[in-house]
């Protein structure tokens, strides 16, 4: 079961790595305009023909 | 409008030479708006960045100083169709941003709490039924304290701060008990660990967080959205003025840049858009949105005018008073103060329950202690029982019970277009037994409206309509609504105070007072059989007739009315307005208990001979003087057309023409309340279970966690039921602004 012993905290950095992306994300406006983040996503003007 | 408005006071200056500004944007309805609007912005020339943002409607600008005038923004946003109006964020709305912002911030750090303790949690349950080592078990535990510890100090912030409050205040509220189950429970699970005992209650904890801060920011995430309309709807109405400079020029700016002492222009059928003292001129300016008062007054040099008057007849030139002076003001605001004193406070559902749940609870506990110790066991097992029932009763479901049902039911209020300015609001609105309505603006429309199109040929109504249209008096406004044909007539002339002329097909067309038209007579007659209306006269040779206007019933008052009073609520009308013309409205509404020319002091007076009778009143108004009434009543409502000031005092503000937002209302409020009943009788009920339990000692950490969780989805999907049949509810009507179109 030593295994445990670094397996376990290796999980918890994980978790603490998404945290942190979702503090950052949360910071940067991100989740200000979620309706307009929807539809943005299908505009197409940025691809040329 | 050919003016330009100066936008210059809302423009924010950056350091680095570029200027700001935001704008509420009206006429977005689909997702190629977005890229219409910033594309196209962005092609005037200095433009820096344009940024729609599509949930609440704002544009946000940026442009490098001086390269081009912030209306051009405005004028390309015209042009293709939208209408722009400037917009400044309130503080209360910065402030909403800013807590929701931290809230969420709280929830993901319990979620992730939760979710990590979780999988130790389960490992350790599993473990401890099958194979699980006492030195594992000893390290799922230190790590499960190592990630609850700090959560619960970031995550319970909210709940901390509130009970600290409560309790300073001397008062307790639902977060005091919370507090107190997630401290001992920490406590002790701590102390569990360091004993290397079995059972800890880490997860307990951080999931009971987890479900409360998910209520929390349901609630706030709600009246933020809420409040975002209503920001937009204010920047929607913001008002404008013809503001005199000191050279004499005349320039367009909006209300927010006029400072006291500074000179305005009213012309005929302006609003007035500030309170002022007329320095010169002389009109008549009708008074309805600030006194209820239907005739008009006469207005000469030296007056108090009101910010929300109509100019009639003649150009008026004020001096800008500061805010909060005048007569009716000072009185309005004298009153306002002793009515808001006066208010008994309203206790809140929850805090009654929290009130009489946190003395028995913690009792039990007690009782728990007393009980194991008194029948032989050790201290340390009664300690941790007595414990285990305050973590078991830790009023999750109770503590959610009543703010869920707030979340839905404001949500389905605002998709009848109806915006909660106070939570608890909703409790009392379901207590209603009698609505008093003020009349002008309130029962009936704040536009003008001919009232006999019926009893007139239609081609001389079209006639009218189309000579109407160039006139700027408010009655012939009303004539030009009757229709829709937007051409008029060649070389119209307006007679100032007496209205419009012109030559249609070689005869004289002339549309204006009686006199104007020489139908004295006929007018006479009709004053006479209608003394609550306007009279306009219109002559085209052999075609005359006399035009009636006055404000319309709201479209639906008369069925709103008679839906009310089938509910069993008492409707009464109580108006400022002259009794002569309060009697036929209440009339068609079949109202019998009416009373006019009630000053703000009669309408409290009035209101409080109802409290004293144990009625609990729903008062309805718009007008100015309506504010002090709408604070003293239990609970208020007012339309969007109503004066700011009451506005603000009012605990919701319904939008549209249609009086069916305070049927919804009341609809929706009652059976809100119903469910939060419910709701309190179901975490009654699992409390009554549980605590047996855990007083026996079977509550193991697996079972507070199955408990607690359970507990916490029946009342959360009862809640939900907030939100059935509200689609059978009536449409709000079109002129409802379409940045509230999209569903909450």
């Amino acid at each position: 079961m030593d295994v445990l012993l670094y397996l376990v905290p290796m999980a918890l950095l994980l978790g603490l790595t998404g945290l942190a992306a979702f503090m950052w994300s949360l910071k940067s406006g991100q989740y200000d305009d979620v309706e307009g983040a929807a539809l943005r996503v299908l505009s197409d003007d940025d691809i040329k023909p | 409008m050919a003016e330009t408005l100066d936008l210059s006071i809302f423009v924010k200056h950056e350091d680095n030479g570029t200027a700001h500004l935001d704008l509420a944007i009206e006429g977005i309805d689909c997702a190629a708006c977005i890229d219409e609007i910033e594309s196209c912005v962005l092609r005037l020339p200095g433009m820096v960045d344009a940024r729609l943002n599509y949930t609440n409607h704002r544009l946000a600008v940026e442009w490098k100083e001086g390269e081009i005038a912030p209306t051009a923004v405005v004028e390309e946003l015209q042009r293709l169709g939208y209408r722009a109006h400037p917009f400044q964020s309130r503080l209360v709305e910065e402030e909403e941003t800013r807590r929701a912002q931290w809230l969420l911030k709280c929830l993901a750090v319990a979620g992730f709490a939760s979710m990590n303790i979780m999988l130790l949690a389960v490992s350790v349950w599993s473990g401890n039924v099958t194979d699980i080592t006492p030195e594992t078990r000893d390290f799922f535990h230190w790590l499960a304290a190592l990630i609850a510890l700090p959560a619960v100090a970031y995550a319970g912030q909210p709940f901390f701060q509130s009970a600290m409050k409560a309790l300073r205040n001397k008062r307790t509220n639902m977060d005091v008990p919370i507090v107190i189950g997630i401290l001992l429970a920490l406590t002790m699970s701590v102390f569990e660990t360091l004993n290397h005992a079995e059972h800890t209650y880490f997860d307990s904890v951080v999931m009971l967080l987890f479900f409360l801060l998910c209520g929390r920011y349901l609630d706030q995430a709600m009246r933020r959205k809420t409040r975002a309309v209503a920001g937009n709807l204010a920047s929607l109405r913001a008002e404008v003025a013809h503001r005199i400079d000191s050279s004499g020029e005349i320039v367009l700016v909006p209300t927010a840049a006029l400072r006291p002492d500074d000179r305005v222009l009213v012309r005929p059928g302006e609003r007035i858009a500030v309170d002022g003292i007329v320095i010169s001129g002389s009109s008549e300016i009708d008074e309805s949105l600030v006194t209820g008062e239907t005739a008009h007054r006469p207005t000469r040099a030296g007056d108090q005018v009101y910010a929300g008057s109509l100019n009639y007849n003649g150009t008026l030139t004020l001096q800008v008073t500061a805010a909060g002076k005048g007569t009716l003001l000072d009185e309005v605001s004298r009153l306002l103060e002793n009515a808001a004193a006066a208010k008994s406070r309203y206790v809140q559902l929850a805090d009654r329950v929290a009130r009489a749940y946190a003395p028995v609870v913690h009792t039990a506990a007690a009782i728990t202690a007393l009980t194991w110790i008194a029948t032989g066991a050790s201290v340390h097992d009664a300690i941790l029982t007595a414990v285990a029932v305050l973590i078991i009763t830790c009023p999750c479901a109770l503590a959610l019970a009543v703010p869920v049902v707030q979340v839905v039911a404001s949500g389905a209020l605002f998709r009848s277009g109806v915006f909660l300015n106070a939570g608890d609001a909703l409790e009392r609105l379901a207590a209603v037994d009698t609505v008093v309505f003020d009349k002008t603006g309130t029962l009936t429309l704040p536009d003008m409206q001919v009232v006999n199109p019926a009893s007139i040929a239609p081609d001389i109504l079209a006639a009218a309509a189309r000579i109407a249209r160039l006139s700027h008096h408010p009655l012939a406004a009303a004539v030009a609504r009757t229709d829709g044909n937007r051409r008029s007539f060649e070389g119209v002339v307006e007679e100032p105070g007496q209205g419009v002329r012109t030559i249609v097909d070689e005869v004289e067309m002339r549309l204006g007072s009686p006199a104007f038209c020489g139908l004295e007579e006929e007018a006479r007659e009709s004053a006479a059989r209608h003394p609550d209306c306007s009279l306009i006269a219109f002559a085209w040779g052999e075609k005359r007739a006399i035009l009636l206007v006055r404000q319309a019933l709201r479209p639906d008052a008369v069925s709103v009315v008679a839906d009310l009073r089938a509910k069993g609520l008492d409707c009464r009308i109580l108006s400022g307005d002259r009794p002569e013309a309060v009697a036929p409205i209440a009339d068609v509404l079949g109202i019998s208990a009416w009373r006019g020319g009630a000053k703000p002091a009669d309408k409290i007076a009035a209101l409080e001979e109802l409290k004293a009778e144990g009625r609990k009143v729903l008062m309805v108004g718009d007008g100015l003087n309506d504010a002090p009434a709408l604070a003293a009543a239990l609970v208020s409502l007012s339309p969007i057309s109503a004066a700011d000031l009451t506005q603000a005092q009012a605990d919701a503000v319904f939008l549209g023409d249609r009086l069916a937002p305070v049927l919804a209302t009341i609809d929706i409020a009652r059976r809100a309340h119903r469910l939060m009943r419910q709701n309190l009788l179901i975490a009654l009920v699992y409390n009554l279970i549980a605590v047996p339990l855990a007083f026996l000692g079977y509550v193991t950490p697996l079972v507070a966690a199955l408990a607690m969780s359970g507990s916490s989805t029946i009342v959360t999907l009862n809640a939900l039921r907030a939100r059935a049949d509200t689609g059978t509810l009536p449409r709000r009507s079109e002129t409802t602004p379409d940045l509230v179109l999209q569903e909450a």
